[in-house]
């Protein structure tokens, strides 16, 4: 498998076989050899799908939601892709991708590809290339591409880099208006689910959201909507899709689209510049020099800026 | 760059009793793989499609309902005309001795009966699909 040639893979997954597509995406997200020439080939293509973020505290429901909305964006015969991102360990690098239990009715649709990313030690809420495995599904003619980031907390916002529209969703009884204020996910948010809404604490949480929003000036004009919805059974589903259509809209018309889209690429060679800097300045100093000095400053006999001078002095 | 081993952990047919797969899911992923994880109630039809979507260098099916002489093969079967024989297959659950035979003439690498040791599982795992790749693999 190895040493199969990159361009041949990327012509056959073109062509419709999902297996190659499925490796395509493993070389690119190990950027494996091969990986450069495949952005290179697709990157042109890109930049038609419609992006969703799906995004939310761990057990809300997104997966659920995700396998209702592919549903949805079927219906009109539009091919769709998850990527869904879940937390690797950090001590051993394992990962239990456990995403696609909630999605399994959808895996023998051919108009569905699902794919499950491990975040690899990347705290945002997806991996350093999920916006890369976005890109190539994107490029090879999906329509739709739903992205679900792992159960975040309050800080991972990465999916603002990759989505047009980001959903949160959120469920009743997570906390009082506190937990919601501190939130930096919520200042990302384009449109809010209260999920599992036939909950006791729904309005409640409905409510708190709805404050919330009125407290600070937002980012753009646009008042991200609430919607509630229980994803098992599919209530509320059509009121999501329209509010994330209206969110597109509103985007395109405004502006906001581009400037995200702008603002994804401007992260996205940030990203691979510091990566090629960080390759190019390890190899340089070389992994010995660089334990000696982390073992000095552990000993507190350098502190880590005078380290950091020495290390890139020569 | 890295690559770590991708495992599907899969229950086919009808029965769910999913302890047993979730304790080697967790298993495997403890040693650094990533498991993707599909549930109770996998048909073959849908355990190879996610083999190949996800593009998992091994397929771990469990099952307990004896039907493992119908799903086992099928599952093969299905792998061969995807050209998917390079991905490892091998299952666990209550196979009796006289069937383990007839399923690896069917494609099944190897079968843990009960009684067997994660750490078995998991050497067995990481061994295999280093010499799929045909170089060490990391975790």
């Amino acid at each position: 498998m190895t040493a199969a040639a990159p361009p041949s893979l990327l012509e056959r997954a073109r062509s419709g076989d999902r297996r190659a597509l499925g490796r395509v995406l493993s070389v690119v997200e190990n950027e494996e050899p091969g990986a450069a020439e495949i952005l290179r080939e697709t990157y042109a293509q890109a930049g038609r799908a419609v992006v969703i973020g799906i995004t939310g505290p761990p057990g809300g429901g997104k997966s659920t939601l995700v396998s209702r909305l592919v549903g949805a964006y079927r219906e009109d015969g539009s091919r769709v892709a998850v990527v869904a991102v879940d937390p690797s360990s950090p001590f051993t690098g394992g990962a239990i991708l456990g995403d696609r239990v909630r999605m399994q009715q959808r895996a023998l649709d051919d108009g569905v590809f699902i794919r499950s990313m491990a975040s690899r030690g990347h705290a945002g809420g997806l991996s350093r290339t999920t916006a890369r495995v976005v890109t190539v599904l994107d490029a090879l003619g999906t329509a739709v591409v739903i992205v679900e980031t792992v159960g975040v907390g309050q800080e991972e916002v990465d999916v603002v880099r990759v989505a047009d529209t980001v959903v949160l969703v959120m469920v009743p009884g997570l906390g009082d208006d506190i937990q919601a204020i501190k939130a930096g996910v919520l200042e990302i948010a384009d449109v809010l689910v209260v999920n599992k809404a036939d909950r006791p604490g729904a309005d409640d949480a409905a409510r708190d959201l709805a404050q919330m929003l009125t407290l600070g000036k937002g980012r753009t004009p646009w008042k991200p909507p609430i919607v509630r919805t229980s994803a098992t059974t599919g209530e509320g589903l059509q009121d999501l899709v329209a509010a994330i259509a209206r969110h597109r809209a509103w985007a395109a018309e405004s502006g906001e689209h581009d400037r995200r889209r702008a603002g994804a690429a401007r992260a996205e060679v940030e990203a691979v510049l510091r990566e090629a800097l960080v390759r190019r300045l390890a190899d340089r100093i070389g992994r010995d020099r660089l334990e000696r000095v982390v073992e000095r400053v552990a000993r507190r006999e350098v502190d880590p800026y005078a380290a950091v001078d020495e290390l890139l002095a020569e | 760059m890295k690559r770590p081993i991708r495992v599907v952990v899969a229950k086919a047919g009808l029965d769910g009793h999913d302890r047993g797969a979730k304790v080697v899911a967790r298993a495997l992923r403890d040693a650094g793989m990533e498991v993707i994880y599909t549930g109770v109630h996998q048909t073959p039809e849908q355990v190879v499609e996610t083999a190949a979507q996800e593009d998992a260098d091994a397929v771990g099916v469990s099952l307990l309902s004896g039907a493992h002489n119908f799903i086992f093969p099928r599952i093969r079967e299905l792998m061969t005309e995807r050209g998917m024989d390079d991905v490892l297959l091998f299952g666990g659950g209550i196979i009796p001795e006289d069937d383990v035979a007839f399923l690896r003439g069917h494609g099944v690498e190897r079968v843990f009966q009960p009684g067997s040791s994660l750490e078995e599982i998991v050497t067995y795992v990481r061994g295999a699909v280093a010499e799929r790749r045909g170089t060490p693999v990391a975790p």
